[in-house]
């Protein structure tokens, strides 16, 4: 371990926990955009961030300490997640602590903790906010592993950094096991990012809320990390998908810097790109009802599996 | 220097010292202060000791004795080897923060008396030690029956109940089953020499076929005592009958000397490894996983629900064995070595967070006489000893990181991950689908435990009567919290459990994991750029950012807290009902996987007085195998009966006309 690869680890990090309220940002503006409103600024995102910072936390009087400790360990998750994801460099030092097993074992702490939270107020909407979170999880989780397995089936390693080395480095063709995989990613990660059609991040509508009905309850600094934690959950899930699915411009080795710099501009290029694509999915779909969630996120179990099928019995 | 004991002998002193205990009881039947302050701290003492001399003995090589107990000319062979030894931790590990938490537990007013209790328990942990270094059949039967009676005797404590007497004998019944099939894989193993020592065993070769029947005798006699599909059902209702140290103490041991045995049959006495064993037992465990979680996820009894996670966690060992045998059949050790090091791992870390959870609701039903899910809640403010330490145990069996159950699962995983080497694609794509069935329970696992711990211990209580629940004594917490210190060290030191486990896997395997696998800071059995994983540093990383994070906040914002009535979107009337009850939290996954179960819905007509709805759902294992079998033999009794009549002059006749046949047929 090289002190330019832990730097290197750092810079990642920071930029991650800078880019992630920007992207949703940019999402929100491509929506708007694309459903003919006027869009909020950019900067939104940190606006509000920062304006959650400054107010009183108000907290339900009968709130265990579990419910003020939740927000930083979704935060310290989420961070932790963000540090093992290649987004800039496949050199990570920290990557070697988790691999993408453990990644989806971080996601789902975030996921427990944040739906133990909703519940310990003991309201009606909290309650329901963490059974329809557990089970949007219970049915996203797998299919998450199966194409994660699928990848690293390809590369014969679990450790992301080495997965985008060895896919970085195919031949440019359509694999029929990746694409299989990038659909149900795809999926999966509308589902577990609470966007349409599993979820509305833009609802005001309490019975139809899933990942807001957790958060009712939370003011303030608490509201803040959580909002913060969960753009960078769409930042590491969008790192992950351009890892898996498009690896190029990703710096190989942690001394060149001027890759790692040049990394940069192909990262938030790529970004902006999947951030549209996303607004576009999301304004050209319309928000399931919460049983339908099972059909759908059992399809994209099953494309995982076919993709890990494909990929072990035709080797392609 | 002395030399130290062998390890047959502390073994031994250690089993000696409990039936000692336990004599000890019989003799102080009602003094409920000796029993439950010296009798029980001794056998936790005897716990740690055993723990200790086992821990020492799996590097040794194999220690054998001959006990001249038993039947003339048929002695009692004991042996201590890695797989004993390891098995013995487990049992004197666990055990021992059961007993410890039995001290503050058992009060007067259970209908067995105390000592009686105590004689039972410690018969109880001194069969499950003798289970374990039996190394003839006939000592293994003995100590397996012993097993079986005493855990009998200790679920039927309340023996007023009609419940509790159902269950137990039940369970009675089951275990017999199971004890049949293991006595006849015996007979099998034997080979027609004669000879039931396992020695004897070892040194047989059994053609395939025979292997095969003494393996599959051995997965149905051990999946009784265990709780395979479709052997399971006694599991939900022993556990909640049960007092919750005992539940603890079967669940979390007890099933384990189950895994022991099947390991011992299917590695060491059998030598030969068929690949179709591995894949039946793999689906078979699989099934069990899923079942067990889905079940658990519907229940509404905190014990109950506690007792199908066991299900779902011996059906994920399960499962690892059957890839442990796949690999091995097919000559790859590393692999099998690292499956069975999961397999292994996993069975420490269910001995651990399930007596941690079966004992913590111990004490929550102690503090408010409610096992239902539905009357509980809100008990983190009230007893926040018992809630924070179970959240700990909440977690790790969830399958988070950093916790131990996570690391088992991992491992599992990166076995099942390595296979497209294996020769047929047909098991190939087995076990890719396996490992797809795996993660599902692992996730619906996380949902279980999220519902657990949520309706238990966080929200409003649900009773008025709740308010008045007390937090558990000191002995129950040192207990519980000796059980989530070993959740949280057996998940961040993986490695050194992992480095300990090589004679077990050179036994069972003839291979190790290697040198890598057992590194304290970093696991990674196939070398750090396949695949690794430190639980070590994702929690100083998380711990680190937590407190930064709260220092930056506190620093740079002001703290101020306002405490306010819950918002709750501004509906002004709440009450406690109106949080999700515990069939409420089931309820999407009952929707999801509703041919699973067998739901009996009453859904009331709009014009009833005091509209109710309820709805059951059912094991429909009994409806597929347990009833049909009652009923054919309920059947058969019948014809049986049209023989009978009553009338002294019939029987006489019967037995002239027996008489005459086997006249004829003797001559």
């Amino acid at each position: 371990m090289t002190a330019a690869a832990l730097l290197s680890q750092f810079v990642q990090l920071a930029l991650a926990l800078a880019l992630a309220p920007l992207l949703v940002g940019w999402v929100n503006q491509c929506r708007a955009w694309l459903s003919n409103r006027s869009a909020p600024p950019l900067t939104l995102p940190y606006r509000t961030i920062r304006k959650l910072f400054m107010k009183d936390a108000v907290v339900a009087s009968n709130a265990s300490p579990l419910f003020r400790l939740t927000p930083y360990v979704v935060f310290g998750a989420m961070c932790c997640a963000a540090a093992i994801v290649p987004s800039l460099a496949t050199d990570l030092p920290f990557a070697l602590a988790a691999d993408a097993i453990a990644l989806v074992g971080l996601f789902a702490l975030a996921r427990v903790f944040i739906a133990l939270a909703a519940m310990d107020i003991g309201t009606a909407f909290g309650t329901l906010g963490a059974r329809r979170e557990m089970f949007v999880g219970f049915l996203a989780e797998p299919a998450l592993l199966m194409v994660l397995f699928t990848a690293s089936l390809i590369s014969g390693s679990t450790s992301l950094p080495s997965i985008v080395d060895t896919l970085a480095h195919r031949e440019l063709a359509i694999y029929p096991s990746l694409a299989l995989a990038g659909v149900a990613f795809t999926m999966v990660s509308l589902a577990e990012n609470a966007r349409i059609p599993v979820d509305n991040p833009a609802t005001h509508l309490e019975l139809t809320m899933i990942h807001e009905a957790m958060l009712l309850e939370y003011s303030a600094r608490h509201l803040a990390l959580i909002e913060w934690a969960s753009a960078l959950k769409l930042f590491n899930y969008s790192c992950i998908g351009l890892a898996l699915f498009f690896p190029f411009g990703i710096a190989q080795g942690s001394d060149d810097w001027l890759a790692i710099a040049l990394a940069v501009p192909v990262l938030v290029a790529k970004l902006a790109a999947g951030g549209f694509a996303l607004a576009v999915i999301e304004t050209a779909s319309a928000k399931m009802r919460i049983f339908r969630a099972p059909e759908f996120l059992g399809t994209a179990f099953l494309l995982a599996v076919l993709a890990m099928l494909v990929r072990l019995l035709l080797g392609s | 220097m002395a030399m130290p004991p062998d390890s047959t002998t502390l073994v031994l002193a250690a089993i000696s010292a409990w039936l000692l205990i336990g004599a000890l009881g019989i003799a102080a039947l009602r003094k409920l202060r000796f029993v439950s302050r010296v009798l029980f701290p001794a056998g936790a003492a005897v716990g740690v000791g055993l723990a200790v001399a086992a821990f020492v003995a799996i590097g040794a090589p194999p220690q054998v004795a001959v006990l001249p107990l038993g039947l003339p000319d048929l002695p009692f062979h004991v042996r201590v080897d890695a797989l004993s030894a390891y098995f013995l931790v487990l049992l004197g590990a666990a055990g021992a923060a059961i007993s410890w938490f039995s001290a503050g537990y058992f009060r007067s007013s259970e209908g067995t008396p105390p000592g009686l209790i105590c004689f039972q328990y410690h018969v109880f942990l001194a069969a499950m030690a003798f289970v374990l270094i039996a190394d003839d059949a006939y000592a293994f039967m003995v100590a397996w029956e012993a097993m079986a009676l005493a855990s009998y005797f200790l679920v039927t404590t309340e023996h007023r109940i009609p419940e509790i007497r159902r269950a137990g004998f039940l369970y009675l019944l089951i275990a017999h089953v199971g004890a049949i099939a293991i006595l006849l894989c015996f007979g099998v193993l034997q080979g027609g020499g004669g000879d039931y020592t396992f020695g004897a065993m070892r040194a047989v070769t059994l053609p395939a076929a025979w292997a095969s029947v003494a393996f599959f005798l051995a997965l149905f006699g051990f999946g009784a005592k265990a709780g395979l599909l479709p052997l399971h059902v006694w599991l939900p209702e022993a556990h909640p009958a049960a007092p919750s140290p005992v539940s603890a103490l079967m669940s979390g041991v007890m099933l384990k000397t189950a895994i022991y045995g099947l390991l011992r049959v299917a590695f060491d006495l059998l030598h030969l490894q068929l690949w179709w064993w591995g894949a039946i037992a793999l689906s078979l465990g699989l099934v069990t996983a899923l079942f067990g979680v889905i079940f658990a996820a519907a229940q509404t009894d905190m014990k109950r629900l506690l007792a199908y996670s066991s299900i779902e966690n011996i059906g994920i060992i399960v499962a690892g064995i059957g890839l442990a045998i796949l690999y091995k059949a097919y000559d790859k050790p590393l692999l099998a070595a690292i499956a069975l090091t999961a397999v292994l791992y996993h069975a420490l870390n269910h001995a651990f967070f399930k007596s941690l959870l079966f004992l913590a609701t111990g004490s929550v039903l102690h503090a408010t006489k409610e096992r239902s899910l539905g009357r509980l809640g809100g008990l983190i403010h009230r007893m926040p000893w018992v809630a924070w330490l179970a959240l700990v145990g909440t977690l790790a069996i969830a399958g988070l990181p950093p916790l131990n159950g996570f690391v088992s699962e991992w491992l599992l995983l990166q076995a099942f991950l390595f296979t497209p080497t294996l020769p047929q694609s047909f098991v190939n794509m087995l076990v890719s689908i396996a490992a797809a069935a795996l993660v599902l329970a692992a996730a619906l696992a996380a949902y279980v435990m999220v519902k657990f711990y949520g309706v238990v211990f966080l929200g409003r209580p649900r009773e008025p009567s709740l308010a008045y629940a007390k937090d558990a004594g000191k002995y129950e917490r040192a207990a519980l919290a000796a059980l989530a210190l070993g959740c949280v060290l057996l998940g961040v030191f993986p490695g050194v459990v992992i480095g300990a486990l090589d004679p077990v896997n050179l036994l069972l395997v003839g291979h190790s994991t290697g040198e890598a696998a057992g590194d304290w800071l970093l696991l990674a059995p196939f070398g750090e750029d396949r695949s690794s994983y430190s639980a070590v540093i994702v929690l100083v990383v998380i711990v680190a950012v937590v407190l930064v994070t709260m220092q930056v906040v506190h620093r740079y914002y002001h703290g101020r807290v306002r405490h306010a009535d819950p918002w709750d979107c501004g509906h002004p009337l709440q009450t406690p009902r109106m949080q999700d009850t515990a069939e409420g939290f089931g309820q999407p996954v009952r929707q999801v996987f509703e041919p699973f179960f067998r739901i009996e819905r009453h859904l009331p007509s709009p014009f009833d007085d005091k509209p109710r709805y309820w709805l059951k759902p059912s094991d429909p294992w009994w409806h597929w195998i347990y009833l049909p079998i009652a009923r054919a033999a309920e059947f058969a009794a019948r014809f049986v009966g049209l023989i009978q009549q009553g009338r002294i002059s019939v029987y006489l006749t019967y037995s002239f006309v027996t008489l005459l046949a086997l006249l004829f047929f003797v001559r």
